[in-house]
């Protein structure tokens, strides 16, 4: 009775295929920690800012290989090292940020293509770095997605209030709230916590995208930061959903049909709401 | 260099104010307080000191160092000079200069109410009703006007039960007599909570008549007392003009500082 159905090719692939469930279990672990971070990068305006970061990942990469590091580990410690090097000159360099930015981020991502092309010896997967090789992620990956993600959002919930305070007021945070500054700090480790493990599902060059457009469909449904931020996990994760199958039945790549998945949703419900508006 | 001139002086016999018991308690003084930023000084030798019970406003000219002492005082700046010192346990009520909540941030006014700590519902809804504002609890704080967001921002500043306000440009957006009403209200929140108020503006002609004692600063202290006393120094006059000085023309001249 049902033997069509078990004998369809998609109903094997998706039901079967176990590839298929670590990258969907691996792509919510990301949109859930995914959809509050990214929250603060649009309130804070950091999108450029988190571009910059996940740009030099592939610094890290180049790095983890040459060195023998893990590569989560690399990707790790140059987007952290690249929020450092922009703060830094954010104070020291007389230019507009937006250009500082726009120069930064793009060098770094020069600088890793022309680095990893150096290394002879290693045959990098370009574009499994640059936007993502989602179906290749194994269990442990799963594994380390799932611990970092329960870690990345403890800390989050703990900095929290500190965090949304600045966002809002800088001066009224500083003045009432305890240890700003070093929540701000805490913030931009977890960035580049977030950007490490992403990295396999996205890519280097669709990590902000991940990040934004979710909190930015988001926003117009939630009346609360936390809301906004609750909300912005449930589309990541409509949107790894439907992405994921979007893209075995289209045979399209999975990270940017992710990406895609989310950007209808930003528009649906902006759509959705000029209409009720009116 | 003797530009400062000590407040404590300045209670001067001729303007009695009537004896409350602990009106004299200082809350917090400032003590030759020096901020540098960008390697120069912004202010420097700033003595001061808020009372309970006091409204001390500080006036003068754009880039003066107003706002940036009153940060100083809050701990939001670091200070190079000299030393503030802060009653123990002392609450502070604080609204800030200009804040511009970004579009994507959603936040009703009741959220706002509790950015950095919570209270209870109650207690933030007496706040609010207390600056007649109690019907915004839930619209979102975009939504507001310049003299709406100004008093959920002095009603905010009500919760912790302040012992000190700390009232940087309070009166922003707010017209004419809307102006007038939220100064008044101010003076009848020092009455009926004794509070100290450290209140920060540039509207002189309100303001002048609202306080207790005037801070005029301009890089260090003008000159500091009553305000009738500000209001003829030359000091004063060389900064505001002397329209500025006539427009309190009923004042008697007098002199109880000096300058360099």
């Amino acid at each position: 009775m049902t033997t069509d159905i078990h004998d369809s090719e998609w109903f094997r692939m998706i039901v079967m295929d176990e590839f298929l469930w670590r990258a969907l279990l691996a792509g919510i672990g990301i949109a859930l920690v995914s959809g509050p971070m990214g929250c603060f990068v649009v309130w804070r305006r950091m999108a450029y800012f988190g571009d910059a970061m996940a740009h030099a990942a592939l610094l890290g990469v180049a790095a983890g290989l040459l060195f023998g590091l893990h590569p989560t580990l690399g990707v790790f410690a140059a987007a952290f090292l690249s929020a450092l090097a922009l703060l830094f000159l954010r104070r020291r360099v007389a230019l507009p940020l937006d250009t500082l930015l726009g120069a930064i981020s793009h060098a770094a991502l020069a600088l890793g293509l022309v680095v990893l092309s150096l290394m002879w010896w290693v045959r990098a997967d370009l574009l499994a770095l640059l936007f993502g090789d989602i179906l290749a992620v194994g269990w442990r990956d799963v594994a380390l997605i799932y611990g970092g993600g329960a870690v990345i959002m403890a800390v989050l919930i703990v900095i929290w209030r500190p965090l949304l305070a600045a966002a809002v007021s800088e001066d009224i945070a500083r003045a009432e709230a305890k240890n700003v500054m070093r929540a701000q700090m805490v913030f931009m480790i977890l960035m580049a916590a977030i950007i490490a493990l992403a990295i396999a599902i996205v890519g280097v060059l669709l990590i902000t995208a991940l990040l934004i457009i979710p909190a930015a469909a988001a926003r117009r449904f939630a009346a609360t930061p936390e809301g906004m931020a609750m909300l912005a996990s449930a589309m990541g994760c409509f949107s790894v959903v439907v992405g994921l199958f979007g893209s075995v039945v289209l045979d399209t790549p999975a990270g940017p049909s992710i990406i895609l998945a989310a950007l209808f949703l930003f528009v649906g419900g902006a759509v959705g709401g000029l209409t009720r508006s009116r | 260099m003797n530009y400062q001139i000590a407040t404590e002086k300045k209670r001067a016999p001729r303007a009695p104010r009537p004896p409350r018991a602990p009106a004299e308690e200082a809350l917090v003084s400032v003590k030759q307080l020096g901020l540098r930023r960008g390697g120069r000084w912004i202010v420097r030798h700033v003595n001061l000191t808020v009372r309970r019970g006091e409204i001390l406003t500080v006036i003068g000219p754009n880039g003066g160092g107003k706002s940036a002492t009153a940060r100083a005082i809050l701990g939001i700046l670091p200070h190079q000079e000299g030393e503030i010192v802060k009653n123990r346990r002392l609450a502070i009520g604080y609204v800030p200069q200009k804040i511009q909540i970004d579009e994507t941030l959603p936040l009703p006014v009741s959220r706002l109410m509790t950015l950095t700590r919570n209270y209870p519902k109650r207690r933030v809804q007496e706040a609010l009703d207390e600056m007649g504002v109690l019907p915004l609890l839930h619209a979102p704080v975009q939504s507001l006007s310049g003299g709406e967001f100004q008093r959920c921002l002095l009603a905010r500043a009500l919760l912790p039960a302040p012992d000190l306000l700390v009232l940087d440009e309070p009166a922003q957006g707010l017209d004419a007599t809307g102006e007038i009403e939220f100064y008044r209200k101010i003076r009848e929140i020092r009455q009926e909570r004794q509070c100290g108020i450290l209140l920060i503006s540039h509207d002189l002609h309100i303001v002048m008549r609202q306080t207790d004692t005037v801070l005029c600063l301009n890089g260090h202290v003008c000159c500091s007392g009553q305000p009738r006393a500000v209001a003829s120094s030359p000091e004063y006059q060389k900064l505001f003009g002397v329209s500025a000085a006539e427009a309190l023309a009923l004042y008697s001249h007098d002199h109880d500082h000096r300058h360099p």
